[in-house]
């Protein structure tokens, strides 16, 4: 058929690059400097997918269709296939993750430039593409799992990917210990369906999931949580993601904010019938949604390091979509996490170009023998770089408004929905969905007030680097701008996909009728009074005036002021401000209560056991084995003629077996 | 009186015997690759008899096969005698027991 050898081809490119750019140069060094071919052929690896998936996307017709390749395994009753699923949700996943992929290659050829390990980098990033698309395509909870399993070893490579720096792979070893945490939840959670249903495909889950009984439901959906919060950066497992900034920006940017971060809303999704016939855990959701929210959002404010302000921005946004998750409206979720793809993509490359600049002002400095020291990601050091990076600016300025939800631009629509499906879900009995539209709400604000801080900090204001006079950073080339202003003008369009129920009864909310209206694979709680037309302009009004009065309080602050700002809020906040800034100190608290039990654990119980249980059956095998042969030894004479009577012996008996037996 | 083939076998399964307990029995390595080419020559006997009595060639066409075999084996074995006395100044198999536990 068609459709399957499209989806097999889209599926096979990714691995063939990584192969192409990963394996080869390993054998042949020569390749390895050849920046142009593993540059191309890397990103054409991920955009010719795009293209198939577009292709596949415009002649789709409403009806899913499963891609059955061959039978994994099978024992007895259970089975598991490599099938995959082309369905609304899987394609709209499957544009964003080669789209916006195929972008972040492209800038990547240009950021990477130079670098040694160039075609190892490539090789990651294909592996990652081809991860995620066996996560987003599978039609089984297995193969989700394989590509789950895969996305988080790619994000292991790339964070580490200078590996030469102690950090990195601490930071490499922390993000793939933190995840394994919730990958044991999600694990447990397919045993439950296995042991209840027998089956992992997505038909029968999502069938029979909800008629289990009900402590089971909450259990399993409780696991798959817990299995999303490891993934997806949620409290209390979220503290590796802004460590996991220690890798190349376009990893920040391509695995840490638009792609496998969002793996966990997307799983929920995918089984979203099964989580609403838990409304228990559902309340869960939201509340750990919220406060992951505020509580990233409080920390990005005080962060000086702009990657650190992104991740912590990505942190809470995805809490955002758990908020969405929790309240039942999970298409809107998936909705902001295409609109977050966007924008927050857009930022990241961004602060992958002002770094990339600065790299080279910290380059000028060393050469003229300044001996300063200068950290090309401190926003403390930029400032101005408006007037030298015009593109990056721009296209930074247009995704901050984005993100703040400025009216009519991308995140204005997605983060207005989620408000509104909270509160919405708060008016028709689901009190923990009050809790959630209030924090979020509060989280908003804080959105804006944050980027604003990073906007005016970084690119107005005057130069705070050292001999700003003589010298100063250029704008970035084609292949990193390119892929900025694309995503840049997709954070502002990229909305009225999901246009508000207010105009036309929710007529023109495609992406609700795509998603799940109808025929759509994503479940919604079932809303039994709607929310007036009145209250819901209302809503909307409160929402940007609430972006607008944030994104003004940081301007008023940062633009002129600039560092001074950040002194002032700092003495009038006190305590709570070294809260933020100490990132609530959950990283102290998890070295407290975790890293040194274990270690201490392992050094106190541990150490005897090995020495004692482990190392005494490997050397009982070595006692026993001697004992034996300190008696059978003794049938080595070393002389020959005794060998040769055996000999005589053994062929007397096997002749007289013979003759006689 | 006619020699009958039984006679043959009967020289050869003598000649092998006595071949064994050479090897068995004796020290000095030479008279035990003696005795080895003794127990070869019984078998190679003992084809040639059952050749003539069963009218097909094989049987000595076989011998021919032993013989070359023996030939390089005793090459081999007095080689390795040479190479063993000329390191430990004897032939004594028991005092060659170098893999002796």
């Amino acid at each position: 058929m068609e459709t399957d050898s499209l989806v097999r081809l889209l599926l096979l490119l990714p691995l063939a690059g990584a192969v192409f750019n990963g394996i080869l140069p390993l054998f042949i060094p020569s390749l390895r400097h050849r920046e142009t071919l593993i540059g191309t052929v890397g990103t054409a690896v991920v955009a010719v997918p795009f293209l198939i998936a577009a292709y596949l996307f415009a002649g789709f017709h409403g009806e899913a269709h499963v891609a059955n390749f061959y039978t994994w395994m099978a024992a007895g009753d259970f089975s598991v296939s490599f099938a995959y699923r082309v369905d609304q949700l899987s394609l709209l996943m499957t544009l964003v993750v080669t789209g916006v992929g195929a972008l972040i290659h492209l800038y990547s050829v240009g950021y990477m430039h130079g670098d040694p390990g160039f075609w190892r980098f490539f090789a990651y990033l294909n592996l990652f593409v081809f991860a995620m698309l066996n996560l987003v395509l599978g039609d089984n909870l297995l193969v989700l799992f394989l590509g789950w399993e895969g996305v988080g070893l790619c994000s292991y490579l790339l964070i580490g990917f200078w590996y030469t720096d102690l950090k990195n792979s601490a930071a490499g070893n922390k993000a793939f210990i933190m995840n394994r945490v919730g990958d044991f939840a999600f694990l447990l959670a397919m045993f439950i369906f296995v042991k209840e249903i027998g089956s992992l495909d997505f038909a029968r889950v999502i069938a029979e999931g909800p008629t289990m009984d009900q402590s089971t439901i909450n259990w399993a959906v409780l696991l798959l949580f817990i299995g999303a919060t490891g993934k997806s950066a949620q409290i209390p497992l979220f503290t590796w993601l802004p460590d996991a900034m220690a890798g190349p920006t376009p990893v920040s940017a391509l695995i840490h904010a638009a792609t496998m971060v969002t793996s966990g809303l997307y799983m929920l999704a995918r089984l979203s019938p099964v989580v609403l016939a838990a409304p228990a855990i559902m309340n869960v959701i939201a509340i750990v949604g919220a406060l992951t929210a505020i509580v990233a959002a409080t920390i990005a404010i005080t962060q000086n390091d702009i990657k650190k302000v992104l991740a912590y921005s990505t942190v809470s946004q995805l809490g955002y979509m758990f908020v969405a998750s929790g309240v039942g409206a999970f298409f809107v979720a998936i909705f902001h996490v295409m609109t977050h793809a966007f924008f927050k993509g857009c930022l990241f490359l961004g602060s992958g170009s002002v770094i990339h600049g600065m790299h080279h002002v910290e380059h000028e400095l060393h050469k003229d023998g300044h001996g300063h020291h200068l950290d090309p990601q401190d926003m403390r050091t930029m400032g101005g770089l408006k007037k030298y990076m015009p593109s990056t600016q721009k296209t930074f300025l247009l995704a901050t408004l984005a993100i703040s939800g400025i009216p009519l631009l991308s995140g204005f629509f997605s983060k207005d929905e989620i408000l509104f499906k909270a509160f919405e879900a708060g008016t028709t009995g689901m009190s923990a969905a009050w809790f959630a539209w209030v924090v979020g709400l509060v989280t908003a604000f804080l959105t804006a007030v944050y980027m604003a801080r990073a906007y005016y900090l970084t690119f107005e204001g005057t130069p705070r680097w050292p001999h700003a006079d003589k010298l100063h950073p250029h704008e970035s080339p084609w292949t990193i701008t390119t892929p900025l202003w694309v995503l840049g003008i997709l954070s502002v369009v990229g909305g009225y996909v999901g246009i508000p129920a207010v105009i036309g009864h929710g007529e023109y909310n495609l992406i609700h009728h795509f998603l799940a209206g109808g025929h759509g694979p994503v479940a919604e709680r079932a809303v039994e009074a709607h929310v007036s037309l009145g209250t819901e302009w209302g809503l909307i009004v409160l929402g940007s005036l609430v972006a607008i009065v944030g994104f003004w309080t940081g301007r008023r602050l940062y633009l002129k002021d600039g560092l001074a700002s950040d002194a002032a809020l700092a003495s009038r906040f006190g305590g709570a401000w070294k809260l933020w800034q100490g990132k609530y100190f959950v990283d102290e608290l998890y070295e407290k209560i975790v890293v040194r039990p274990v270690i201490g654990g392992a050094e106190k119980a541990f150490a005897p056991f090995d020495k004692y249980v482990v190392d005494g059956m490997v050397n009982a095998v070595g006692y026993v084995t001697r004992a034996i042969s300190y008696v059978l030894r003794y049938l080595q004479t070393g002389l020959v003629q005794s060998y040769a009577v055996a000999i005589v012996f053994g062929v007397l008996l096997v002749v007289g077996m013979m003759l006689f037996g | 009186m006619e020699v009958t083939l039984n006679w043959y076998l009967t020289l050869a399964a003598v000649l092998f015997v006595i071949g064994v307990m050479g090897v068995l029995l004796r020290r000095n390595v030479i008279v035990i690759l003696m005795s080895v080419e003794l127990m070869l020559n019984a078998v190679n006997l003992t084809l040639v008899a059952f050749s003539q009595s069963m009218a097909d060639p094989a049987g000595q066409i076989l011998v021919f096969f032993v013989m070359s075999v023996a030939a390089a084996e005793a090459a081999v074995g007095l080689a390795i005698v040479i190479a063993i006395f000329r390191s430990r100044l004897t032939i004594d198999v028991t005092d060659i027991n170098l893999f002796r536990y």
